[in-house]
């Protein structure tokens, strides 16, 4: 007796996301990049051409990777790589799933396809990660088919301050939305601009219905562990990694941190030695129009 | 006296056994260092991502604790990436597998069998012991491919065994702690934790 099988559901897509929790999500731009993540514990990787820190520099357009980099590491590891596509780029996110890969994040970190809409990612088999920099852009996000929220930060330079913000006015309005009497969700639903069914459930359960992550600035094991203890399920390091003086040291350090992140000594010990950061820019030294946090709607 | 059950914490999805195991009344306890394992009468290794776990068993020096849980009888459960974790054989389709793991029933765990996430799937299941399908979730799941008589098979879809029993070892591919039905963490609870 055999029943019905069913691909690409709901459940299937937030589930793998809920397994990546407790987890850091490496940026890499070839294998050799994704091998060290791997070895260095990460639970996935980002396959990218270039890191926010160099799209950043370089300027220009940045858009999906090219199939040929994002093959090259699904071959080289075993873990899950998911890659970028512009926001409201469908055909961009319709290559990425015809390259099987695992996760696609619709990312501000690349240039903007459409400045009014996001992509319809209920017609994807591959679940959607995308960015948040407040509550109701979340419940926007997740009403569009997002299984996965992650903070914006400011990625690309080295700078934790964007992706605290964004994770403390996110679990802030959930704190806000939990008080709220019932009578008030509607208009509330209204005000935010927000779908007012998950207004409702996160004003019933006290958090998002899919996980919620730090991305967007994180270079050192604090930094990692500084969003755990915030109460983000897990942890995207961008540029933190490969920008920084000893790669494969300094991840294995942040996977340790965010596994053993209520426990100071740890953090210190792992730490040690790590030799330098990466250099990190101040956020009020770049020009508005040039925020990547700022993109998405 | 409430069933007091460890929870591996140390990545993956921990909060849906410890609130599925808290609902059914018994006290769970997340383990992320080797002295939280004191007093535990069951373990359960969640799903997550396997690489990821082993090497950070290791690192935490839990690999032979967890061991002598083992040895002394105390039933541990691996769900999805805990499976692969408690198997004696790690292999891969399309990739060369070095990678270690607790060595705790005699069968091998096949990653990512059914393919990558776009493979993800969900089907009702025939398992021993229910009298009615259960949800099976399976996410970039393993096979489990028996290697001993003694390790029994508990459900199977087409291509194989997703569901093994062996002594105190359990291990499924699928993830029953991301459905509602609570009949698998009954089962666990009911037959090796208060059973044993």
């Amino acid at each position: 007796m055999s029943f019905i099988r069913d691909d690409g559901t709901w459940k299937v897509k937030t589930g793998h996301a809920r397994m990546l929790k407790g987890g850091v999500i490496m940026d890499v731009i070839n294998a050799e990049q994704a091998v060290i993540a791997q070895e260095a514990g990460a639970v996935a990787v980002m396959a990218l051409e270039r890191v926010p820190a160099d799209i950043r520099t370089q300027g220009g357009v940045a858009r999906m990777s090219d199939p040929d980099i994002v093959k090259g590491i699904q071959d080289a590891v075993t873990i899950p790589v998911m890659a970028k596509c512009r926001i409201g780029h469908f055909v961009e996110a319709q290559v990425l799933q015809a390259l099987e890969i695992d996760f696609i994040d619709e990312s501000e970190v690349l240039t903007p396809a459409d400045e009014a809409n996001h992509v319809n990612k209920w017609d994807y088999k591959v679940p959607f990660v995308c960015g948040a920099t407040v509550l109701e852009e979340a419940l926007r996000r997740i009403a569009e088919g997002a299984a996965m929220i992650r903070t914006k930060g400011e990625a690309g330079t080295g700078n934790v301050v964007e992706a605290v913000r964004h994770a403390r006015s996110v679990l802030g309005q959930i704190r806000i939305l939990q008080a709220t009497p019932f009578e008030e969700l509607m208009s509330t639903a209204k005000v935010m601009g927000a779908p007012y069914e998950l207004v409702k459930y996160v004003h019933e359960n006290g958090k998002l219905p899919v996980v919620n992550f730090a991305a967007g600035g994180i270079a050192t094991p604090s930094d990692a562990a500084l969003m755990m203890q915030l109460g983000l399920d897990g942890v995207f390091v961008g540029s933190g990694i490969f920008k920084s003086g000893n790669p494969a040291m300094r991840a294995k350090a942040i996977v340790e941190a965010v596994s053993q992140f209520d426990n100071p000594e740890v953090i210190a010990r792992v730490s040690a030695g790590l030799g330098e950061a990466m250099v990190g820019i101040n956020i009020s030294t770049i020009p508005e129009n040039e925020r990547m946090a700022h993109r998405g709607w | 006296m409430k069933p007091r059950i460890g929870v591996l914490a140390l990545q993956g999805g921990v909060s849906e056994h410890t609130d599925m195991l808290d609902a059914l009344g018994c006290t769970s306890v997340a383990v992320r260092r080797p002295e939280d394992l004191d007093g535990i009468q069951g373990l359960v290794m969640p799903g997550g991502e396997s690489t990821t776990l082993i090497k950070l068993l290791i690192r935490w020096d839990l690999v032979s604790p967890v061991r002598e849980l083992a040895g002394a009888g105390i039933p541990i459960w691996g769900t999805c990436a805990g499976s692969i974790l408690l198997s004696s054989e790690i292999s891969e389709k399309n990739h060369k597998v070095n990678q270690p793991s607790l060595e705790l029933a005699p069968v091998r765990a096949e990653r990512n069998s059914f393919g990558r996430q776009v493979a993800s799937f969900q089907e009702d299941l025939v398992i021993k012991g229910l009298d009615k399908p259960f949800p099976g979730v399976f996410i970039r799941a393993p096979l489990l491919h028996p290697l001993s008589d003694r390790a029994e098979i508990l459900c199977s879809v087409r291509e194989g065994a997703v569901f093994i029993r062996y002594e105190n070892i359990w291990l499924s591919s699928f993830h029953p702690e991301l459905t509602d039905d609570t009949r698998v963490h009954r089962m666990f609870i009911e037959e090796a934790v208060i059973g044993s």
